[in-house]
C-alpha cells in the first residue's frame, strides 16, 4: 500500500519532449512508472520514447487516461501547466521547476482549492511509491520498498532520510517531497493524514527546515490526529537570520521560522527528532521502539 | 532584491502617490544645489545603504544650513555605514536622499509581504510607527492589524476602511489611507515585490498622509519580467563573494566560521552546517551547488569559498541523484589540481556511482580526506580546520 501513486498510476510529462522532460520520463520509465505519453504544445502527434505526444493535457487525458502529471515546463510558464493539468482532470500533479514567482502560486493555489487535485511543490524532487511508481527526479535505486512514509520540504536530505531507511531494512511506502518555496501545494498535514490513514505505512519521517511555521502546526496535527510513530529532522541550527538560504521558503523573518522552536514544538507532541541529519534512521527506529 | 529608499519612493510617485520632496546626490558638492531644489532652512539627509537601522546608526541627519548639509553629506559619503541589521564591517554609502522636512503629527506603519500561512498577500498596519514592527507584535500585539487579500477581488475598500479606522483616522484621512494602501497593493501585484514596508508613514501636522520611510525587495524568481526594476540593482550593498557566487548560479551566503562548505542541495546544505557545529566546529558559508551539479560548478565553487582567508579546511558533502559522484570527483580533482588548495579537504559521496567517486579520489596522488558517511565527513572537518 501507499498513498497519492501507486503501480496503475498512469502518468503523462509536461514538456515531455524538453531536455529535463526527456531525461526524467526516460528513468521514470526505467524504474517502471506507467508512463503514457506527454505534452508539448506544438508538437502533437509525434511519438517520444516510444509514447505519444499530446497538444493539451485535456487530449492526453482523453487519450490515454491519465490520472498524474509531472511537470518540467521553465518557471515562467509553470503556473500555466498546474493549472492546464488541474482543469484537465489530473489527479496528482507533481511540479518539478523550480523560480516560479509567489505572484503565480497565490494565483494557482486560489483556483486549485476549488478544483480538488494534488498538487505536490513547486521546486520539488517529485513522489515515489518504490518499486511502484516514480514521478520525480530523486534517485531510484536508493528506494525500498517498506513501511516508513517520508514527507520532506528538501530534496537532497530526502534522500539522506531515503537511504537511512533503506539502510536500516525499513524501506519506504511513499515518499513526497513537498518542496521548499513559501506557497505550495500539499502540505505536511496533507501527507501526515494520508499516511495516518495509509494501512501500508507503519511510521512517518518529517524533514522541515527552518522558515514559516508548516511544522509548528504539523507538531499540533500529529497530536490530535497521527497514532503512528512519528520521527523528524530539522535543518537549519546555525542559519542566520534574514538570509535566504537556497530556498525561498527557507528565511528566518524576524525571530519566527527558528529550528530550535519547531524542534521543540515537535518534541512536544510525542515526535522523536534527530539532532544530526545522520541520525534520522536511528530516530525513526527509535520512534517505533517507543510503542 | 532590494531597492534603496530613493528608488522605491520614485515607484510610489510614478504610480501618482504623494511623497516628501526629495534630491538624490552621489557627491557632496552637489548638497548646496539639493538645497536649493527642495528650499526651506532645514533638511534631512538620508544615508542609502539596504538596511534598516540607519537612524540609529548616524546615518539619517537633520541639517539647519547648507554647510551643516554638506558637512553631513561630506562624512557620509564614500564610507561605510555599519547598523544592528547588517555585516560588522556595514554597507558603503554612494548615494544620499537629501529631503524636505515635515512637521509630524502621527507616525504609522504599513507594510505589504506573503503571508505564508493564509496563502495570500497581507497586510500588516500598526499606530505604533518608527517602531520595529516585530518589537511592536512582541509588546503590544494588539496594536498590530491584518488584512488578507483575496487574489480575484484585490484588495477591497472596506479593508482599507477597517486599517484605516482601526489607526484612528477620521474624516479625510480615511479616503486617502484606503487609496494608498490599494495603490501599494497594486505596486505589489505588478512590479512582483516581496515586500513593500513604510515605516514610518507619517500624518502631517495639515493632515497629509506621507511615506516618510520606504523599503522595497522584489521576489527574485519574478526578476524575469521586471526588467526596468532589475536593473536598479545594487551589487554594492552585497558582499562580493555573494555577488560573485550568484554570477555563478551558486548560491552563497558567507558566515564567520572557519569550515567552508560545499553541498548540493539547499536542504543538505543547512544540514551540513548543522552537523559541523553539532562535531565542534562552525561553518564559514553556506554554499548549495545545485541539485544538477557539475565539474565546472564544484570548481567554481571551490574558488569562492577558499576566497575566504578564514577558511581551515573544506567538507564537500555530495547526494548524487541526478548527478553521478564519480563526475563529481573528476572535478573535485580538476578543482584541487587548477586552484592550488592549501587546506585539507574532506569528501563524503554517496548515492549515484559513489564507489566509483571515492576510488577516483583515493586515487588522485592528492591529499584528500575521503569519508565514510556524515558524522565522520564532519568530525574530519573540523579536526583538521583546528
Amino acid at each position: 500500500m501507499s498513498i497519492l501513486i501507486d503501480k496503475n498510476t498512469k502518468v503523462i510529462c509536461q514538456g515531455f519532449t524538453g531536455k529535463q522532460g526527456s531525461f526524467h520520463s526516460e528513468q521514470a520509465i526505467a524504474y517502471g512508472t506507467k508512463m503514457v505519453g506527454g505534452v508539448t504544445p506544438g508538437k502533437g502527434g509525434q511519438t517520444h520514447l516510444g509514447l505519444p505526444v499530446f497538444n493539451t493535457v485535456q487530449e492526453a487525458v482523453r487519450e490515454t487516461g491519465a490520472d498524474a502529471s509531472m511537470i518540467y515546463v521553465p518557471a515562467a510558464f509553470a503556473a500555466d501547466g498546474i493549472l492546464e493539468a488541474a482543469d484537465a482532470g489530473i489527479r496528482v500533479i507533481a511540479c518539478i521547476t523550480e523560480g516560479i514567482p509567489v505572484r503565480d502560486m497565490i494565483n494557482v493555489k486560489a483556483a486549485i482549492r476549488a478544483n480538488g487535485a494534488n498538487l505536490i511543490g513547486p521546486n520539488c524532487p517529485g513522489l515515489i511509491t518504490p518499486g511502484e511508481c516514480k514521478i520525480g527526479i530523486m534517485p531510484g535505486f536508493i528506494h525500498q520498498p517498506g513501511t516508513v512514509g517520508i514527507v520532506s520540504r528538501s530534496g537532497t536530505l530526502t534522500y539522506e532520510a531515503v537511504w537511512q531507511t533503506t539502510q536500516s531494512g525499513l524501506g519506504q511506502s511513499t515518499c513526497v517531497g513537498i518542496g521548499g518555496d513559501p506557497i505550495k501545494g500539499l502540505d505536511f498535514i496533507d501527507c501526515l493524514a494520508m499516511f495516518q490513514a495509509d494501512p501500508g505505512t507503519s511510521a512517518i519521517i518529517l524533514v522541515g527546515e527552518i522558515g514559516g511555521s508548516a511544522e509548528e502546526a504539523a507538531a499540533e496535527y500529529i497530536q490530535g490526529h497521527v497514532s503512528k510513530p512519528v520521527a523528524a529532522y530539522i535543518a537549519g541550527l546555525t542559519a542566520p537570520s534574514g538570509k535566504r538560504m537556497g530556498h525561498a521558503g527557507a528565511i528566518i523573518a524576524g525571530g519566527s521560522g527558528k529550528a530550535e522552536d519547531k524542534i521543540a514544538a515537535l518534541e512536544k507532541a510525542g515526535v522523536v527528532v534527530a539532532k544530526s541529519p545522520a541520525g534520522m534512521g536511528a530516530a525513526i527506529a527509535e520512534a517505533i521502539a517507543r510503542r | 532584491m532590494n531597492l534603496h529608499e530613493y528608488q522605491a519612493k520614485a515607484v510610489l510617485r510614478d504610480y501618482g502617490l504623494a511623497t516628501p520632496r526629495g534630491v538624490a546626490i552621489q557627491a557632496a558638492a552637489e548638497s548646496a544645489a539639493a538645497a536649493e531644489t527642495l528650499g526651506g532652512h532645514a533638511w534631512m539627509i538620508k544615508a542609502q545603504i539596504h538596511a534598516g537601522g540607519r537612524g540609529k546608526a548616524g546615518g539619517v541627519k537633520l541639517c539647519r544650513s547648507a554647510a551643516e548639509l554638506a558637512t553631513a553629506a561630506h562624512a557620509l559619503l564614500g564610507h561605510r555605514l555599519t547598523t544592528y541589521q547588517n555585516a560588522p564591517d556595514g554597507q558603503p554609502v554612494l548615494t544620499l536622499l537629501v529631503e524636505e522636512t515635515l512637521p509630524i503629527a502621527r507616525e504609522l506603519y504599513l507594510s505589504i509581504t506573503v503571508d505564508r500561512a493564509a496563502e495570500r498577500i497581507g497586510l500588516v498596519a500598526s499606530a505604533a510607527g518608527g517602531m520595529e514592527i516585530e518589537e511592536v507584535a512582541r509588546t503590544e500585539p494588539e496594536k498590530i492589524l491584518h488584512e488578507t487579500v483575496d487574489p480575484v477581488t484585490g484588495l477591497m475598500d472596506y479593508q482599507g476602511r477597517n486599517l484605516a479606522f482601526g489607526l484612528g483616522l477620521a474624516g479625510e484621512q480615511v479616503a486617502a489611507f484606503v487609496k494608498l494602501a490599494k495603490t501599494c497593493y497594486r505596486i505589489f501585484i505588478e512590479k512582483d515585490l516581496a515586500l513593500l514596508e513604510i515605516n514610518p508613514l507619517v500624518v502631517t501636522e495639515d493632515g497629509r498622509i506621507l511615506p516618510l520611510d520606504c523599503k522595497m525587495g522584489l521576489d527574485d524568481n519574478a526578476l524575469y519580467r521586471q526588467k526596468a526594476l532589475a536593473e536598479l540593482a545594487d551589487l554594492s550593498q552585497i558582499d562580493p563573494k555573494e555577488a560573485e557566487a550568484h554570477s555563478h548560479n551558486v548560491n552563497y551566503i558567507a558566515l564567520n566560521g572557519n569550515i567552508g562548505c560545499m553541498v548540493n542541495g539547499a536542504g543538505l546544505a543547512m544540514a551540513t552546517m548543522d552537523l559541523i557545529k553539532l562535531s565542534g566546529g562552525m561553518p564559514a558559508n553556506f554554499l548549495d551547488v545545485g541539485g544538477g551539479a557539475t565539474a565546472q560548478s564544484v570548481a567554481q565553487a571551490f574558488q569562492i569559498i577558499l576566497a575566504d582567508p578564514n577558511v581551515k579546511s573544506v567538507l564537500i558533502n555530495i547526494f548524487g541523484g541526478i548527478v553521478r559522484c564519480d563526475l563529481i570527483a573528476e572535478g573535485i580533482i580538476q578543482a584541487v589540481r587548477e586552484v592550488g588548495v592549501q587546506v585539507p579537504v574532506v569528501v563524503r559521496l554517496e548515492g549515484t556511482n559513489a564507489d566509483r567517486g571515492r576510488e577516483l579520489l583515493a586515487h588522485s596522488g592528492l591529499a584528500i580526506i575521503a569519508a565514510n558517511d556524515l558524522n565522520e565527513a564532519a568530525r574530519l572537518a573540523v579536526e583538521s580546520a583546528a
